[in-house]
């Protein structure tokens, strides 16, 4: 049984759900005219400013607020010692292992800073600009400690972050297929490979350090002058805030209201549980008075948790047609100076995807994370997933040409094909649906593959200046986060269900209260197509609520694509117990059996008659409870809580031709196919924008970002000068389209889409770079492939994996002699005088 | 996001404008569009206690023709420069460099003579009005002074404007007849060049009968490519004819390392950069 056929409105004559309609929200949002956190003013309301640590590791010797205090309007300077134990302490949600080492992560740090940009102190003033001013005077001393700041010397221990830990490797988790009886052992097959002149493959790749980079900078603002303490703020996790806020600080749950106003995107960035927050709720307790703090963009670049940031040491063996036998996948993963929210967990959330699509017969996978005195990493769009679809679509690519066959032929090979699924992987996860040669065969079509590869041909042929090369990505991934049960398993800190309610008003109109709280990826839209066809009401009627632990109480909020697959099905349930309820009250306003009633377009109807009752009629009839049946309670209302039994997963065949200018190292992309199965599609225009968004995400990780810090830990690329957006000047128009075999899993045969392109992307990019130079002896280009990298790597042509350079130093510093004013800020070019 | 708190003075006339520099000397600083200056405050990293405006001075908005030069306002937004119909015939490589520089946004804030009083050796106007000699006037409180390109740019983000002077006209000689390209090299398009070269040439039937060539981003100020310029006179605009000039391109200059190159691969780019520009100036392809 697909899921489309378990619909029951499947008939009805103007299906909501697969609609391309424009987002509802999308009027307010893109105006701003609406409630972004710092758009909130209360009475009586002071703000902060928070003096950070110019030192990547020090000492805190002394800090003198004297001067600050005399400042006009300010009210108090707080330190990490006047706020002691009221400030609370900021939680890791997911010790992957029982021992893993976690240093205690205080909000304001009281004697020693573990990275720059942790605040020491805190202004709390009239006005944002009063107390920023007051910051400016505050005196800090600090001693400076060494700084463990690469990621392998801090692995070898060579510095300490945390001295009194003892050690900077916090955690090592390790997945052996042999161990957990899903395959073979690793090592044998490798040992095989060798000793049977097949083929071994060792690479080790890089995942830059990324920074998430929201529109919208964080804010909180927290009102101390209620029964509860409300706290607003620009996060993707008012449930999880609100849980860590209660654990951590004293006040009770049932005394703190979270509201997640509109969220001006996240990417992960969000999914965080911030200094910041403890911060204001510590000083708006202080002061008995409502306070905000807003991030400035330099504060968000430093301080808001950065992603990625691996080194990748792999090992594949495989018979000599390129057949694979094994994988040992063996990754230094880089915390910061802290283990944030989610932690090493992502990572882990990697593990299980590193065989992707293919049949491997033996796995290992371990993961060290390292403690470094740099900015704390946390999740970023596909949180350890496109670490490990870079890993081996990359290591696919390296196989065919060992093999010297095609990289589209090399997959085949190893994937699961269609007739095979359900299929439980090496990594013992079930994949319940997926058509990878649908998709691959849709995609080479949309490409002109066969055309592009005798392009190729022809331009090596010719030495032409301009390469052309083409790169394959397909990727699966693991989303809809997360079955409760696995996430036990894995000893993270919660559960992964999702909770919605449905409320039948009087008037007919629907209130919708989902758990999934969105920060820009259009739920309300998406929510009401889904509602609107379950209940046979028109779109515009239903409304959707979230982000309010007063108006949502349940819910674990948004990432991991799990608001739809998880979300949407509590939805689906709670609508269907709606309409049962309903459908007791139709038999009895129709004097009919409910066995004799249909269901359709928002009408029950006596069978064979034409008898009926809207489900609006119902509503207004059960709101005046003046005639319903015996017993019955007056309401329709109803709430589902849906636990996942099984992730969910998106597949996908992305294709990307890169042009290579050889004599600038220049790169252009001339083509970008992808062709995603995610299921059945509730709203096109939505996927499409997740699609290309994720796409631009995942190639800018290929091609642009990355957060470099110098020999001091400063982070060098500290503006969006130095940490190159990609905008919509910098790329192509891809071209998308959809396979589709509805997932088994939720009762809409739908997957996650919201991560899938940047999954996807990212290697499709690299493979393409790498194929464009590689008859010239290029196996690899470290990510992101900057012209100076591709120029130096064909310069050093045939030298090996390692032809790139990092130099650490903005375009200009202060040193430079321009009077004390670093130019080169963002989007700033041009016009000023002197 | 938030600057130090300082005084706003927007005069009128540039003799106000003297007036108000004089009295505040170097507490103050001049705001010609502001793309680079508000930033700079907002992050802090400058903080005087006056700022004089010069977007109401109207005299020092416009582009005329004065005989053998185009002369533009200081003031005069990038937007008007790019699209004057008398720069691009006598001066197309400022038409040129204008047309890709910075953003939309920033085309219609930031003028002429602020980013070029800016002296950023990565802003895109500096080479190609140091290719094109043009000559800076500049007032003071002792009258009025003209000073030509290679002078005007003393170092990084330093020209020959005192403390007490206003830029107030950028002269252009007329190059009217020659080809121009600005081949500006980036990694996203609204970024600083990592290199660019303007180049202008004037052919005489296939061959480059004169040759104008100035280099972004290769110093801390703008470079004027000498030995390009020679090279070229008199050899025929194409590829083989061009190849061994730009070779020179790099010759003498001291460009920055950073996240997007280091001086070696800087100096690499100029030449094929180079190459390029003087080619596609020429109306040739390369």
């Amino acid at each position: 049984m697909t899921a489309t056929e378990a619909r029951p409105e499947a008939e009805a004559p103007e299906r909501e759900i697969g609609r391309e309609r424009r987002r509802k929200e999308d009027q307010r949002l893109i105006t701003g005219r609406t409630r972004w956190t710092d758009n909130i003013q209360l009475p009586g309301m002071l703000h902060l400013a928070m003096v950070r640590s110019p030192f990547a590791h020090a000492r805190i010797t002394s800090i003198d607020t004297t001067e600050a205090k005399q400042s006009p309007n300010v009210v108090d300077v707080v330190t990490g010692q006047d706020l002691a134990e009221t400030q609370g302490v900021l939680i890791n949600a997911w010790p992957i292992t029982p021992d893993q080492k976690t240093p205690t992560h205080l909000p304001v740090a009281i004697d020693r800073v573990a990275f720059a940009g942790e605040i020491v102190a805190v202004v709390v003033a009239r006005s944002a600009a009063e107390a920023r001013d007051a910051a400016e005077l505050v005196d800090v001393e600090y001693d400076e400690l060494p700084a463990a700041l690469d990621l392998k010397e801090a692995a070898a221990d060579t510095v300490l972050a945390h001295p009194d830990l003892g050690s900077n490797k916090s955690a090592y988790w390790v997945f052996d297929s042999g161990e957990a009886g899903t395959g073979g052992n690793v090592d044998e097959a490798i040992a095989q490979a060798r000793e049977s002149g097949g083929i071994v493959l060792e690479r080790e790749y890089r995942q830059q350090r990324l920074i998430p980079a929201f529109m919208e900078p964080r804010s909180t603002v927290v009102d101390p002058t209620g029964e509860q303490l409300t706290v607003w703020s620009a996060t993707q996790i008012p449930h999880i805030l609100r849980f860590a806020l209660a654990a951590t600080t004293g006040i009770p749950e049932s005394k703190l209201r979270v509201i997640a106003p509109d969220v001006g995107g996240g990417f992960g960035g969000k999914l965080q549980t911030t200094p910041e927050e403890w911060i204001t709720v510590a000083l708006a307790r202080r002061t008995g008075k409502p306070v905000k703090y807003t991030e400035t963009r330099s504060e968000s670049l430093i301080a808001a948790h950065h992603g990625r940031d691996q080194w990748q040491k792999l090992t594949l063996a495989a018979d000599r047609e390129g057949n694979v036998t094994g994988l040992k996948v063996e990754l230094l993963a880089d915390l910061g100076a802290y283990v944030s929210l989610v932690g090493g967990g992502v990572p882990v959330l990697g593990a299980f995807m590193f065989n992707a699509i293919y049949k491997f017969p033996a796995y290992h996978f371990a993961v060290q994370t390292v403690l470094t005195n740099k900015t704390w990493t946390d999740a970023y769009r596909g949180a350890g997933r496109p670490e490990a679809t870079f890993a081996i679509e990359r290591l696919m690519d390296e196989l065919a040409a060992e093999v010297g066959v095609d990289p589209l032929e090399i997959r085949e090979r190893n994937w699961i094909k269609h007739e095979e699924f359900p299929f439980t992987t090496v990594a013992g996860l079930e994949y319940d649906s997926g058509n990878y040669e649908a998709a691959t065969e849709r995609a080479k079509e949309m490409f002109g593959y066969d055309e592009l590869r005798a392009e190729q041909r022809r331009r090596r042929e010719s030495g032409d200046p301009v390469q052309l090369g083409i790169g394959v990505s397909t990727f699966t991934e693991m989303c809809g986060l997360a079955p409760s049960r696995v996430l036990g398993q894995l000893d993270y800190g919660a559960g992964g269900w999702e909770h919605a309610s449905v409320r039948m008003l009087a008037t007919g109109k629907v209130e919708v209260v989902t758990g999934a709280s969105a920060h820009g990826q259009g739920h309300e839209t998406a929510f009401s197509q889904i509602v609107a066809d379950r209940l046979g009401v028109p779109f515009e009627d239903v409304e959707v609520l979230h982000g309010d632990t007063q108006v949502a109480p349940k819910g674990l909020d948004t990432y991991g694509s799990r608001s739809l697959v998880v979300g949407g099905e509590a939805l689906v349930k709670a609508s269907d117990k709606v309409v049962e309820k309903a459908k007791t009250v139709a038999a009895h306003l129709l004097e009919a059996s409910a066995d004799d009633l249909d269901f359709s377009g928002g009408r029950f109807t006596v069978r064979g008659t034409d008898q009926g009752v809207a489900i609006q009629e119902i509503a207004t009839a059960v709101f005046a409870a003046h005639n319903l049946p015996d017993g019955m309670e007056p309401s329709l209302d109803s709430d589902a809580t849906f636990d996942p039994v099984n992730f969910n997963y998106p597949h996908g065949t992305h294709l990307c031709a890169m042009e290579i200018d050889t004599e600038t190292g220049a790169l252009h992309m001339r083509k970008y196919v992808c062709v995603d199965d995610i299921g059945n599609v509730i709203n096109p225009l939505i996927v499409s924008g997740q699609v290309h968004g994720g796409l631009v995400q995942g190639i800018a990780q290929a091609l642009w970002e990355e957060a470099v810090y110098d020999e001091s830990g400063t982070l060098v690329s500290g503006s969006f000068v130095d940490y190159l957006l990609p905008t919509s000047a910098d790329t192509i128009s891809f071209e998308v389209d959809h396979t589709t075999t509805p997932s088994l899993t939720n009762t809409l045969g739908t997957k996650g889409v919201g991560e899938a392109g940047t999954i996807a992307s990212t290697p499709a990019v690299v493979n393409a770079v790498v194929d464009a130079v590689r008859h010239l002896g290029i196996t690899d280009i470290r990510m992101p492939c900057t012209p100076e990298r591709v120029w130096r790597a064909i310069q050093d042509a045939g030298s090996g994996t390692e032809a790139t350079t990092g130099a650490a130093a903005p375009h200009f510093d202060a040193s430079t002699g321009m009077e004390g004013t670093v130019d080169r800020t963002a989007g700033a070019q041009d016009g000023a005088q002197q | 996001m938030i600057p130090a708190q300082f005084d706003y003075l927007a005069p009128t006339t540039v003799e106000e404008a003297l007036a108000a520099l004089a009295q505040h000397g170097d507490e103050a600083k001049i705001l010609a569009g502001g793309q680079s200056l508000l930033p700079v405050l907002r992050m802090r990293l400058n903080a005087p206690e006056m700022v004089i405006d010069l977007g109401k001075i109207t005299s020092l908005r416009g582009v005329r023709d004065d005989g053998d030069a185009i002369v533009v306002g200081a003031m005069t937004q990038h937007s008007v420069v790019g699209s004057d119909p008398l720069v691009a015939e006598h001066a197309a490589l400022v038409s040129k460099a204008v047309e890709h520089l910075a953003d939309v946004q920033i085309r219609h804030r930031g003028t002429f003579g602020g980013a070029l009083a800016h002296a950023d050796p990565a802003g895109d106007l500096g080479a190609p009005a140091l290719a094109l000699g043009a000559q800076f006037v500049i007032q003071g409180p002792g009258g009025t002074r003209t000073v030509p390109a290679e002078e005007f740019f003393v170092d990084l983000f330093e020209t020959a404007i005192g403390e007490d002077e206003i830029l107030t006209e950028v002269r252009l000689p007329k190059h009217t007849g020659w080809g121009a390209h600005y081949e500006k090299f980036v990694r996203v398009a609204h970024q600083w060049p990592i290199v660019a070269v303007a180049a202008a040439v004037r052919l005489e039937g296939g061959t480059i009968a004169e040759a104008r060539v100035g280099l972004t981003n290769m110093g801390n100020t703008p470079v004027r490519a000498h030995a390009v310029e020679q090279a070229l006179v008199g050899q025929p605009a194409t590829p083989d004819g061009v190849r061994d000039a730009a070779a020179r391109a790099a010759e003498g200059t001291n460009p920055p390392s950073d996240l997007n190159g280091d001086a070696d691969y800087r100096r690499h780019l100029a030449t094929v950069l180079t190459r390029r520009a003087v080619l596609t100036a020429a109306g040739a392809t390369g």
